[in-house]
């Protein structure tokens, strides 16, 4: 069993918590990821690592509530224990594996999509403990949904952050791509690599950005996965025209070759299986009256 | 109530009714009762040279456990195995006993071979029913010795080990031990907490620690078990890995799966219990691409979940790499077979949906390097079939999360680990492996024969530090 020590609520269906792993704690780096299944018959989903303390053997994970699994996840509190926590797992991203001085001569952004801002505070965390030049642009819907912004400054510097809403509800106004587009173009600020992470469809419209620059990109995928270690083949992607699986070649990848598309095409398997799996348990039924539409 | 022999025949063996089962997931063969097994055990001729024996990759003692059975000492028979397998109550059930042990028994040769997995498995359920369970190694050798993989290969090799004294550590990825038994073989042919539980219990019992969710590669790489852990020697059995696909069009299309999720999500996830949260998209119409073992379970497994299921395969039955008995019991229960045909594309609807699968005819042509005749394409015979799930059950390839975090060791074209069969030993000393990581994709009783000689392997190696 592994035991959560801290739960809060970071924002509408956000939750962040600090859970006791020591074989993850230990060994794992920015990039990498875990799988936890909150019961016996739970699912096993896989999540983002937040942060760690090897001292303490904790990671931290934050999360959404998306289908039922998160949901159950979501009513955990401190004190409360998950089955399972396993990790880590994939590949950390590729600075932690290159000469430190070959990373030190390069500026890096690291783009933050929503719940992307939290696997995206390891990175630039390690970026800057390790002497890199880092900048962050943290991407969300409104104030309300934003998420680690204090943290992040915390990591990098107050003026290393740029906050963008879609609403205009705070900060910047606009989308990640034209914040991008803003600091190369009108704040000539330059950038050697940008590791994005977020949905989908941001990464996508990053990248589209990003290639225009000319700024190598990363992109960390998050298919729907099974084990997570390299069994089952449901995180297969196509990057480069190659079938790739996301838990162990990537999570991370070049940007410039995934095809985005099909990846979200991917992604909506299981929408209804879960859909109704979630009405069951909010609602403790999916027969609502026999209307023949599910 | 004596059963009449014919010495010719096996002893029939009950079985659940094709149309019954086509809908539960119980188990399809029933066992020997005792009386039947007794009546089974007299067909055996109790060669002075047995050839059974040599047909098994453990060595069992075959003629001695049967003789015990015949004579009523089932718990002598468990014993008389258990000397060489440490999962009985898994072989019994899912070993090709045709072309091993009985397809060598001399009975066969006139008439039907000894049932001897039937008579393998009664003897382990018998054990299992009676609370008998292997006893544990009181003198200790003082020396610990690591184990990747709780699958069939871990689990005999470390059971082996802990007979001779040693302090075993099995480290399993998955949250849950047995490997394949649990996350790739269907309940219906390996009841899980009936007879996998139990084995593995027994392993435990033998003094085996297990640890799940450790993950070697990620937590901990083999150098650092042998550096930091003080572990003496290590044995890598992790299993086969990743799924291959065709490379044709449509393979991402939505309902399109590899047989390794599709049956990791029914039997090591429960997604066909209600009260297991982990979905699995059932298909009105499935067609799985393939035609071993692996093929038959995933067929076999959306039948029950209420499927209409075919089975495409491009070479004839002749060639159908599944155990007979596999096949047999899946045209009971309603599959169709599409043979000497191959699919050329998936076909998805505006959504991304699988809506057909297009295929082609095939020939045989010349012998191909397997020794099998080589299926050619029919030109202009290509048709639709129509289905909204595809399984693809086509191999695997090796993981490469071990050798790729080892220093040192080596490995094979087609990214297998290189070990020495005998004896296990790979290119870097103290580090052995064997099974699926080894061999590419085999069967279950190949992989716990590797554990077995790895185990030997392994008290030589450390005998003589």
């Amino acid at each position: 069993m592994y035991r959560i020590l801290e739960a809060e609520v970071l924002a509408d269906r956000t939750y962040r918590m600090v859970v006791h792993a020591p074989n993850v704690a230990h060994a794992c780096e920015p990039g990498q990821f875990l799988i936890v299944r909150a019961k016996e018959e739970s699912e096993r989903i896989a999540l983002t690592i937040c942060d760690y303390d090897r001292e303490k053997e904790t990671v931290t994970i934050v999360f959404q509530t998306i289908g039922e699994s998160s949901y159950r996840i979501a009513e955990f509190k401190a004190g409360d224990s998950f089955a399972d926590v396993v990790g880590p797992l994939g590949n950390p991203a590729e600075y932690v594996k290159e000469p430190i001085e070959e990373v030190r001569k390069r500026h890096y952004l690291l783009v933050g999509g929503g719940l992307g801002t939290a696997p995206v505070y390891p990175q630039a965390k390690w970026l800057k403990d390790h002497g890199v030049d880092v900048d962050v642009i943290i991407g969300t819907r409104s104030r309300d949904t934003l998420i680690m912004e204090q943290e992040m400054i915390d990591a990098v510097g107050e003026e290393h952050v740029f906050v963008t809403t879609d609403d205009g509800s705070y900060k910047r106004h606009g989308m990640v791509t034209a914040v991008i587009e803003d600091l190369v173009k009108n704040e000539g600020r330059h950038y050697d690599r940008c590791v994005s992470i977020g949905p989908m469809i941001m990464m996508k419209f990053c990248v589209k950005m990003t290639k225009q620059l000319g700024i190598p990109t990363i992109v960390s995928m998050n298919p729907i996965m099974v084990d997570g270690t390299g069994m089952c083949g449901a995180c297969r992607l196509v990057v480069g025209d190659e079938v790739k699986f996301a838990c162990v070649d990537g999570p991370e990848f070049d940007g410039f070759l995934v095809d985005f598309d099909s990846a979200m095409k991917r992604m909506k398997l299981y929408k209804t299986e879960e859909g109704r799996r979630l009405l069951k348990y909010q609602e403790g039924s999916t027969h609502h009256g026999n209307c023949g539409n599910c | 109530m004596a059963i009449e022999v014919d010495m010719m025949k096996k002893v029939p063996v009950s079985e659940q009714d094709p149309a019954k089962r086509a809908k539960n997931f119980d188990e399809v063969c029933l066992g020997y009762t005792e009386e039947e097994a007794m009546a089974e055990a007299t067909r055996c001729l109790q060669c002075k040279n047995p050839k059974c024996v040599e047909g098994c990759p453990v060595r069992i003692n075959i003629p001695g456990f049967i003789e015990k059975i015949k004579a009523g000492d089932h718990a002598g028979a468990y014993e008389v195995i258990g000397e060489a397998s440490s999962l009985p109550a898994v072989c019994g059930r899912v070993c090709p006993q045709e072309t091993q042990c009985e397809g060598r028994c001399i009975r066969g040769i006139k008439g039907e071979a000894v049932s001897i997995g039937k008579l393998e498995r009664f003897a382990a359920d018998w054990a299992a029913e009676h609370g008998i369970s292997p006893v544990k190694k009181t003198e200790k050798k003082g020396k610990k010795v690591a184990v990747i993989g709780a699958g069939p290969s871990g689990l005999t090799c470390a059971g082996d080990l802990a007979k001779m004294g040693y302090e075993v550590t099995i480290f399993e990825a998955l949250h849950k031990a047995g490997g394949v038994l649990v996350y790739g073989i269907p309940e219906f042919r390996l009841p899980k907490d009936k007879v996998v539980s139990k084995e593995i219990e027994n392993v435990k019992a033998l003094g085996v620690e297990i640890k799940t969710d450790y993950i070697i590669g990620r937590s901990e790489t083999v150098d650092e078990l042998m550096d930091a852990q003080g572990f003496e020697a290590v044995y890598i059995a992790s299993g086969a890995g990743l799924p291959m696909f065709m490379h044709i069009p449509g393979e991402q299309a939505l309902g399109v799966y590899s047989a390794n999720e599709y049956l990791t999500r029914a039997n090591l996830m429960k997604a066909y219990r209600d009260d297991y949260d982990t979905p699995i998209n059932i298909g009105k119409k499935t067609v799985v691409v393939g035609g071993g073992n692996v093929a038959m379970d995933a067929a076999r497994t959306a039948l029950r979940l209420g499927s209409e299921v075919t089975v495409v395969y491009r070479r004839s039955e002749k060639e159908l790499p599944a155990r007979v008995e596999e096949v047999h019991h899946a045209k009971e229960e309603g599959i169709e077979f599409a043979l000497l045909t191959n699919p050329v594309e998936i076909l998805e609807d505006e959504e991304g949906l699988v809506k057909g699968i297009r295929v082609i005819k095939m020939e045989l042509g010349e012998p191909d390097a397997s020794g099998r005749r080589r299926p050619v394409e029919i030109p202009g015979s290509e048709y639709e079939i129509e289905c909204d799930a595809v399984i693809m059950a086509l191999g695997t390839t090796p993981n490469p999360l071990i050798p790729g975090t080892t220093e040192g060791l080596e490995i094979t074209k087609k990214k297998c680990i290189v070990s020495d069969e005998e004896t296990g030993a790979t290119s870097r000393p103290g580090v052995f492996a064997g099974g699926d990581c080894a061999t590419g994709a085999a069967t279950v009783i190949l992989a716990m024969g590797a554990g077995r000689k790895a185990a030997a392997g392994i008290d030589s190696y450390l005998s003589g530090k």
